[in-house]
Formats: C-alpha cells, structure tokens, sequence
C-alpha cells in the first residue's frame, strides 16, 4: 500500500473526459467541503501561529518596543537596522558561540551515547529488553521543572554527582557556578533527556541491518568492527541523518536547561540564542528580540534543509 | 526509502520495536556467551546511572530538611517523613494545579485529535484549491522555533483578555502541525476504494470520515494523542506567562514559582513536589510504553 497506488482519483481522472458541467460542480462541491474539513483547523491555526509568526517577522524591521503595544501604529519602520544592531551586540555573538558549542558537542555525544544503546539492545539479548527501554526512555517523558530541580541538587559542589565522581578519586567542580563547566553539565543533562528518544529510531532503522550480509561477513571473517562500520552503519545512514535532523532542530532552540538551571549564567556562560531572544522580549525590545528569534528561524531551516539534501542523495 | 505510510504499517505489526521474533539469531549464537553478559553489565549500570537521579528525588522526598543539608550525603533516609508531602496537600493545594494540568491537557489533547483528523481528512483524501500550499505552510511551521511567536502571541492574548483564564493556557496548542501531518501521512494508505464505495452509496462526506475513515484510524490517534499529552503536561514557558494567580497554575508553573520564591531552599519540599509533578505521567508511560515507544518510531520517521 503506497501512497503512489492511491494517485488517481476518482473525481479527476475517470470523469475528466465525461459531462464537463457534472464534474466541475462535483470539484467545486468538494472542494466546498474540503475547507469545510479544514476551517476549524484553519482558524485555529491562522490565528495562534500564522498571524504571531508574520507580526514577528514584521516586527524585525521595526523599532517595535514594549510602549508601542497600545498603538501599534505609530512605530518607525527601520530596514534591516535590528539587525545590524543585533549583530554588533557582544551579548548576542556570546550566546550564538554557546548555542554553537552546546549543538557541536551535543549532538555527536547524544548520538553516539544513543547508538550504543540502541546496538546493545540489538545484539541479541533477550532478558529484561522492556525494562532497559523504559529505563533509557523515563528521563524524556519527565518534565524539565521536575528535573531541573533535582539536578540542580544533584550538581551541588558537595552533592550526589561529585561524591560519586569522589569515589573513583575525581574532584568534581562546582558545576553550576563555573564559566568552565556549567556548559558541560548543561550537554551532559541534554544527553541523559534525549537519548532515550533517539534510541528508539536507531532501534527501529536497525531493524532494516540483513542478518544474512552480518553472517557472510562473519564467515568471510570480518570481526565485529569491521561487520559494524561496513555492513551495520552503512545501513544506517538515513536513520542517523534524522536522528541528526531531529536533535538539530530541538538543540539549536537550547532555551528550558538553563532557563531553569542557572539562568543564563554565570557570565552568560550558558546564555543561548533563545534565551537572548527570550530576555530582549523582557527588555520590551520586541524589534530586536523579534531579529534574533528569526536569525535563529533561519538557522534551523538552513541546517535542515542541508541535511536532508544529505539524506536524499545517495538513496 | 520506504513511504511514511508503510513505516506506519510495519510500526503497528511491531517489527520496527525491537520485539522482533528470534528468526535473526538462530542457536548459533549461543555459545559467545561471554560478550552478552558484558553487554548486560554495560546496559544495567546505564540504567541505573539513567534513573538515580529519579531514585535520588523519591529517596530525597522522605528525609527532612536538616538530613538534606548534611554532609556528607546521605541515601536512605534516617527518619523518614510524609511532611513534604503532606505540605503540598494541605496548605499548598496541588490538587487545584493537578486538575488544572489535566483539564488543559484532555481540552488540548481532543481538540487536536478532531481538528488535526478533519484537516488531515481533506488533505489526504479530497481536491481541493490551495491544498498544497496549506500542507506546505503546516511543514514549513514545524520547524518554526517556539520563541518567533512568543511575545505576539501574549500581545494578542492579553488584547483579547484572555491572561489567566484557561483559554489562554489551551488555545493556541489546539491545533498543531505535527498532527496534521500524522494524520494525513496514515490516511493517505487507507485505499481510495473503501472511501469510493461509501460515496457511491451515497454516503456524506462527513459520514465518510466519523463512519469509515476514524475507526480505520487508531494507531496514528493513539500517536497523537500520547504526544499531545505529554507536551501539556511538561508545557511550562508558556502557562508560566499566560497563568497569573495561583488558581490558573499547572503543575509546572506551581514548582518552578516555588523553586524560585521563598521555598527556594526547602529542598525536601521541592523534591516532594518534583515526585508529585512526573509520577503520574511515569505510570501513564509504563502502562503505555508500547504505544508511547511506537509513537517515537512514528513521527521520528518522516
């Protein structure tokens, strides 16, 4: 059943030649009722994403503040000025290095860390495989808030995670009120909050790994290295790009970790693209602010569509 | 690659879920004994590193505040209480904010299970002018990130007087694109036969649609369904913003405020409350695995 088998239709195609005046009022009445199915849809959606997502973009040429809300009309159209002011801004520079340094480490740790799972799953274990699924998932369906709260604990100088860190004879930093390494707990919490998810696509795609190519390797004597990095990754390929995708699209709006763990800090060290966004509306900077959030808009878009013009060439 | 539709298919059949039957992995197999325990050892020190801090959190939940902040840390609690809990109980009324989270979760969830099924419906299934263009601008938003329509969207909630009603904690996630495009991809498999058929019997399209094509519809509903819910219930930025007095808080907005006022210290209470926030949506996910697992392979696979 693919969606090409369904192509012709019923409406267009067998009538197309028939009465003309029977089948134009058979579209026309169809497509009176298509939008029928669409309107509530339509309406909802038109109004609480098309009709924000435009005023911001509108907004970006404008010196659109807070004090303007009452009388939208007296703003001054600009150009492009917001963004040549964004992007004279140090703050915004610091912050696009952050969102640079958090998707860059990010996403490769988050990937590998899922693929191992997902292998070792995979590897023909057959105890316990629901458990350690639920186990690797649990922390996604959990909220930020809940989490955020015990992991700021967890993080203390003297907390849970440098007196297990102290029992292999590591001296842990203070995580969270360290330029250094704030960051780094920040990724670390990323990957504990996205494998899981990541996990199961890899499960699924190495479902399509043939078992008879694995076993002719072998034979062939191909040791497990070898089986993995020609036959198994090969494979993979489509699914690693959407995993790639996925977590580019989510990294790159880096905003809830911490929004509620440190608060952009210290010293901005953890200050991302959205968080600046997400300030410079507390501001009443909704010009500028509006600039950022669609250099960040644009920066999503570019990067996927660039990878899934990856993902399309060689299938 | 394989159509969205046929994933949607071989998800259902749960090829895709790891369950698959042991045909990949006859006897041979069995005598590398040795490298499948290592795995074992591997995957169950992951799973508890994965799940301490959750074990951490309920430990936590139980011991006082003095017992909280000595050093060095301590794992069971010595003298265990139920004061935590029975703060947000009785003088913090978590269950006003509980019903709050769920009557915004259950609206939003059915709004998009309608609406999204409707659109998608006309998408998948009928002609219509403007068709490709509506579904391109519903792909083109799923990639929209969340803070471009933040603030307009507060201008225009609070110029309609909606802040702190509930309308304004589920209206604007009453429709969302990523159903729209779950829903059209499963319709577009579900044969243009049956659908003929009922409208040579001179079946209404509306009748189509609850009587032939819903029932057909499950998998992709309970996909939805689950990811809907779950993204109400974690949805904190925005109830955060649109709730202002305590009787419109959800769950989140409850903890985060409390974290950040004066209790900001009151660590077992926050632990209390963090267990109170994700223990419903844990056992939600463990009664639900299968379709919650299914769901990811669904939409991850686009």
């Amino acid at each position: 059943m693919t969606a090409t088998s369904s192509r012709p239709r019923f409406g267009t195609t067998s009538r197309a030649g028939g009465q003309r005046t029977g089948s134009s009022y058979r579209r026309r009445r169809q497509a009176f009722i298509a939008w029928g199915f669409a309107l509530p849809f339509v309406a909802l959606f038109g109004v609480f994403m098309l009709v924000p997502l435009i005023s911001s973009f509108a907004m970006s040429f404008t010196d659109f503040t807070s004090r303007d809300v009452q009388n939208p009309f007296s703003v001054g159209f600009v150009g492009l000025e917001q963004y040549g002011r964004l992007f004279a801004n140090p703050q915004f520079l610091h912050s696009m290095l952050n969102t640079g340094y958090f998707v860059i480490v990010g996403i490769p740790l988050t990937m590998a860390v899922a693929l191992g799972l997902a292998v070792a799953l995979n590897s023909g274990i057959k105890r316990f495989r629901t458990v350690f699924r639920v186990g690797f998932y649990t922390p996604v369906v959990t909220s930020i808030v809940a989490i955020a709260v015990v992991w700021r604990f967890i993080l203390q100088p003297d907390g849970l995670m440098n007196t297990v860190l102290g029992a292999v004879g590591i001296q842990g930093p203070d995580w969270l009120n360290s330029t250094t390494w704030a960051m780094p707990a920040m990724i670390l919490m990323a990957v504990w909050r996205n494998m899981g998810t990541l996990m199961i696509i890899f499960l699924a795609g190495l479902q399509n790994v043939s078992a008879e190519m694995l076993e002719a390797a072998e034979v062939d004597g191909a040791n497990a290295w070898q089986r993995f990095t020609r036959i198994t990754l090969p494979t993979l390929r489509p699914t690693l790009l959407l995993g790639a995708v996925l977590l580019s699209v989510g990294y790159l709006q880096f905003f809830e970790e911490p929004f509620v763990m440190t608060k952009g800090g210290p010293l901005d060290s953890t200050l991302s693209i959205s968080y600046f966004t997400f300030n410079q509306f507390g501001f009443g900077q909704y010009g500028l602010a509006s600039a950022a959030s669609y250099v960040l808009f644009v920066a999503i878009a570019l990067l996927s569509l660039v990878q899934f013009r990856a993902l399309r060439s060689k299938d | 690659m394989t159509t969205p539709t046929e994933t949607l298919k071989t998800e259902s059949s749960r090829t895709a879920m790891g369950s698959h039957p042991g045909r990949t992995r006859p006897g041979k197999r069995r005598r590398r004994v040795r490298p499948q325990n290592l795995t074992y050892v591997l995957l169950i020190l992951g799973v508890v590193a994965t799940l301490l801090p959750f074990v951490w959190m309920l430990l936590g939940s139980f011991k006082t505040q003095g017992e909280l902040l000595r050093r060095p840390i301590t794992w069971w609690p010595e003298a265990p209480t139920l004061e935590n809990y029975n703060q947000w109980f009785t003088t913090l009324h978590i269950d006003t904010f509980f019903i709050n989270s769920l009557l915004v979760a259950v609206v939003t969830v059915l709004g998009n299970l309608v609406f999204c099924s409707m659109v998608g419906y006309a998408l998948a299934k009928m002609d219509f002018p403007g068709k490709q263009f509506l579904f391109l601008i519903v792909m083109v938003t799923l990639m929209v990130p969340g803070v471009v329509t933040f603030v307009p969207l507060f201008v225009m909630v609070s110029k309609l007087g909606l802040v702190n009603t509930y309308p304004a904690l589920f209206l604007p996630f009453l429709a969302g694109p990523l159903g729209v495009f779950l829903m059209r991809q499963f319709m577009m498999g579900i044969p243009d036969s049956i659908i003929e058929a009922a409208r040579i019997d001179g079946a209404s399209e509306l009748r189509i649609f609850t009587r032939v094509v819903m029932p057909l519809c499950g998998p992709p509903l309970a996909t939805l369904g689950i990811l809907t819910f779950l993204t109400s219930w974690n949805n904190f930025l925005w109830p955060l913003v649109a709730a202002q007095s305590q009787e419109k808080y959800t769950l989140p907005v409850a903890l985060s405020l409390f974290s950040q006022g004066q209790n900001a210290t009151n660590y077992g209470l926050l632990l209390a409350g963090s267990v109170l926030v994700i223990t419903p949506i844990i056992l939600l996910f463990i009664m639900l695995q299968r379709y919650f697992i299914q769901s990811v392979a669904a939409t991850g696979i686009k």
